[in-house]
């Protein structure tokens, strides 16, 4: 088996699941005031001081939520609820194109429901918001924005945004910048305190984590309204329960993942790029998606368009040979449309059907770039022949 | 001669699964007779809707999601493809454009003809499948020479032979029917998915046409053909009522008519024929839907071309009776005379063609000719 889909979800770190069955074992409600309750309230506490040196935060900017799509929710929508409700005029919110569901789709709704003006800013064809861009979008009415959505590095084709350069340019006229570093963390250095972001994503299951388990980095100078009402848990803009060994999971994961990073970005970037090689010598006109300079796209990512082919061809073809991989495209029941990210970037719709995305992580091996170099060459021979239905 | 289904050799298989009890057990009674199967649901419609309506239609993500539940339990591997451009392209617009013509399509037929044994096949065929499986009633027997036959199921009630009569010997030697052989009712197929804990046992029968999910064919021509209001005449041309667009009725269609005036002789009146120029309806009494011959245009055959005239069964809808016909093939048109008149034809329907249970061929229908004297 070439499990090659890490962005989809990575094995969970058994150190981060030893952390959580070992949870499960005591009861205690992080909000009790007794001594259960204190004792899983430390756990709590601990595990948010452990990600929030992790990621280069204070504990109290860590927001933990049940993952990244209600991360990127209680960003996209609570700034901008509260953006508006302190000043009526600002309802444009600007969003980078290439962002995940969970952002687009919260952003989408806002225009839709919420009376916002949404603006999707230019990117190149890698896929990249420039800062300039975003200057020149704010700049024609810095009064009206409540909020700019760009992502740290790209899910599909990891290329990676200079969000502190677009921070900067947000941080001048006052506009609070929020960024989906839910592929970022882990591999590529992710310093919140650094960045000027005002809030950034982060996810449990992606870092080696346990699924269920995300975190919402928040400035402490913003209240967002909250998405979920109820106990007030989270610095009063989210609430629920605590999830105790997820949170203990997913600060071991968080830990590991900022400890592992610099040897993450070498060993499996350099993995990636034998697979990048392989991959082009058995078809030699795949076109590698995303960022291909050094620095400029995530090192676990390698995103290809097989000109020809329909990637649901490929991915059955593979599947059957034990390689996991995805079309890197959304999934509406199933069924792979063409993919946001590649349209934003001007690809041609009948070239965006035929993508592959594999996506390494921390327990691939050259055996697994090997099978894709074994395999890829007869699966696009094949799935050409099959064509475009 | 030998059932596919009973070939030793295991087949790598596509097993098409829309998310009923037939198509599942179908998968699973290939995965069991050793084939290496594949499920795939294929998405039909653009915008799915998310739930099933009552017992109708098969595009909802409901119904992939039961394809996909069927296909754990089976133990195969399962996907879903995006055929909705093909099928809105050769199966909805031309069923719209043949209501549009005056004809009567059959979409399940056309669906076959051009999706699950063409789109679908094809592109199986190029991934190195060896054979589509669906949960049709119907056989497939293979001659010595390596040839096919399409026969009726072993059990009559259920059989599809006639939607499956446009597959040629290529389309044949590629397709599984494994509920073809088996003389068996629904319930005992239920009860075989019920044993296989195949949690679609219990499903309703999908019927109708499934991409009108309210199953108000009417409603869904007007919404694509817009009103187009006109006159009902009588055999004698005197206007007995008016309709908001003659693409709505049948031929043999008796209800929703609406005729203000009644028929001299107080019987009820059918729609005799629809002409899409003028935008009229015939009705008339129904001795005047006897028909006693027929063309037919747009022949396939299953196996040898016919030559000559030949003495035939003949089914002229689906889950229609069978009736005797003499047929002969001139210059690519199909000459059909009726043993004994039959009533309401319809142009646009195919007919079949069968020696005993074998299927010889299909045609779609092009003209009629009435028994009594024409309009």
């Amino acid at each position: 088996m070439a499990y090659l889909d890490h962005a989809a979800t990575t094995p969970m770190l058994p150190e981060a699941a030893l952390a959580m069955t070992a949870q499960f074992a005591v009861t205690g409600n992080a909000s009790s005031l007794h001594a259960a309750g204190r004792r899983a309230r430390r756990t709590v506490e601990e595990s948010r001081e452990t990600l929030a040196e992790s990621l280069g935060a204070r504990p109290s900017e860590v927001v933990l939520t049940s993952g990244g799509t209600e991360a990127d929710n209680l960003a996209v929508k609570g700034l901008y609820w509260s953006r508006r409700d302190a000043d009526p005029a600002r309802t444009r919110v600007l969003a980078s194109p290439v962002e995940h569901h969970a952002v687009l789709d919260a952003v989408d709704w806002l225009g839709e429901h919420e009376g916002a003006t949404v603006e999707y800013l230019p990117v190149d064809r890698y896929g990249r918001v420039h800062p300039e861009a975003l200057r020149e979008a704010i700049a024609r009415n810095p009064d009206d924005v409540a909020l700019a959505t760009v992502m740290w590095a790209n899910n599909e084709i990891g290329t990676i945004m200079p969000v502190r350069e677009l921070a900067d340019v947000a941080g001048e006229f006052g506009i609070p910048l929020h960024a989906d570093a839910v592929q970022a963390f882990g591999q590529i250095p992710v310093d919140f305190g650094a960045s000027g972001l005002a809030a950034m994503t982060v996810s449990g299951h992606k870092i080696g984590g346990p699924y269920g388990i995300g975190a919402l980095l928040l400035g402490r100078e913003y209240t967002p309204v909250p998405v979920l009402h109820g106990g007030g848990q989270e610095r009063h803009v989210r609430s629920g329960t605590l999830d105790v060994p997820a949170v203990a999971a997913f600060a071991v994961a968080g830990r590991t993942a900022a400890e592992q990073r610099e040897w993450f970005g070498r060993e499996i970037g350099s993995l990636r790029d034998d697979l990048v090689d392989a991959v082009r010598a058995a078809v030699p006109d795949a076109i590698l998606g995303g960022d291909p300079a050094e620095g400029g796209r995530l090192p676990a990512n390698a995103h290809f368009t097989f000109p020809g082919c329909e990637g649901d061809s490929l991915l059955l073809l593979l599947d059957a040979q034990g390689i996991e991989c995805s079309t890197g495209s959304a999934c509406t029941a199933g069924v792979a449309q063409p993919s946001h990210v590649l349209l934003a970037t001007g690809t041609d719709p009948d070239l965006a059907r035929g993508t592959l995305r594999f996506s390494l992580g921390h327990t691939s091996t050259e055996a697994d770039v090997e099978a894709v170099g074994k395999a890829i060459g007869p699966a696009v021979e094949r799935a050409r022949t099959a064509g475009l239905s | 001669m030998t059932e596919t289904s009973q070939r030793p050799r295991p087949l790598r298989v596509l097993a098409a699964m829309s998310g009923g009890v037939d198509s599942a057990v179908a998968a699973a009674r290939a995965a069991e007779a050793g084939h290496d199967v594949t499920g795939v649901h294929l998405a039909l419609s653009a915008n799915p809707q998310s739930f099933r309506t009552g017992a109708r239609g098969c595009c909802t993500i409901e119904d992939s999601r039961d394809a996909r539940r069927a296909a754990d339990v089976i133990g195969i591997p399962f996907y879903v493809w995006d055929l909705a451009e093909r099928f809105r392209e050769d199966v909805v617009d031309d069923f719209v454009a043949e209501y549009e013509a005056g004809r009567t399509p059959n979409p399940c037929l056309r669906c076959n003809e051009k999706i699950k044994f063409a789109a679908l096949l094809d592109k199986a065929l190029a991934l190195g499948f060896d054979a589509v499986c669906t949960g049709h009633y119907a056989k497939v027997l293979v001659n010595e020479d390596g040839t096919r036959e399409l026969h009726r199921a072993s059990d009559m009630a259920k059989d599809q032979s006639y939607v499956l009569g446009v597959l040629d010997d290529r389309q044949l030697a590629h397709a599984l029917f494994p509920l073809g052989d088996t003389l068996t009712t629904k319930d005992e197929i239920r009860a075989e998915a019920e044993r296989r804990g195949l949690a679609v046992a219990k499903k309703p029968d999908s019927h109708d046409i499934c991409f009108i999910a309210d199953g108000d064919t009417q409603g869904f021509l007007s919404k694509r053909l817009g009103k187009a209001e006109g006159d009902i005449v009588d055999e004698s041309g005197t206007v007995v009522g008016s309709h908001e667009g003659a693409y709505g009725f049948t031929i043999g269609q008796r209800k929703g008519l609406r005729i203000g005036t009644p028929a001299a002789d107080g019987k009820p009146r059918y729609v005799l024929d629809i002409s899409p120029v003028n935008n009229t309806v015939t009705v008339g009494p129904v001795a005047a839907l006897d028909v006693s011959a027929l063309t037919a245009i747009k022949p396939r055959w299953c196996g040898a071309v016919p030559t000559g005239p030949g003495t035939y069964t003949a089914q002229l809808r689906a889950h229609g009776g069978e009736t005797e016909v003499r047929a002969e093939l001139v210059n690519d048109t199909l000459e059909v005379t009726f043993t004994e008149p039959v009533r309401g034809v319809a142009p646009g329907q195919a007919i079949v063609l069968y020696a005993d249970t074998r299927v010889v061929g299909s045609a779609t229908i092009a003209t009629t000719e009435r028994a009594t004297a024409a309009v």
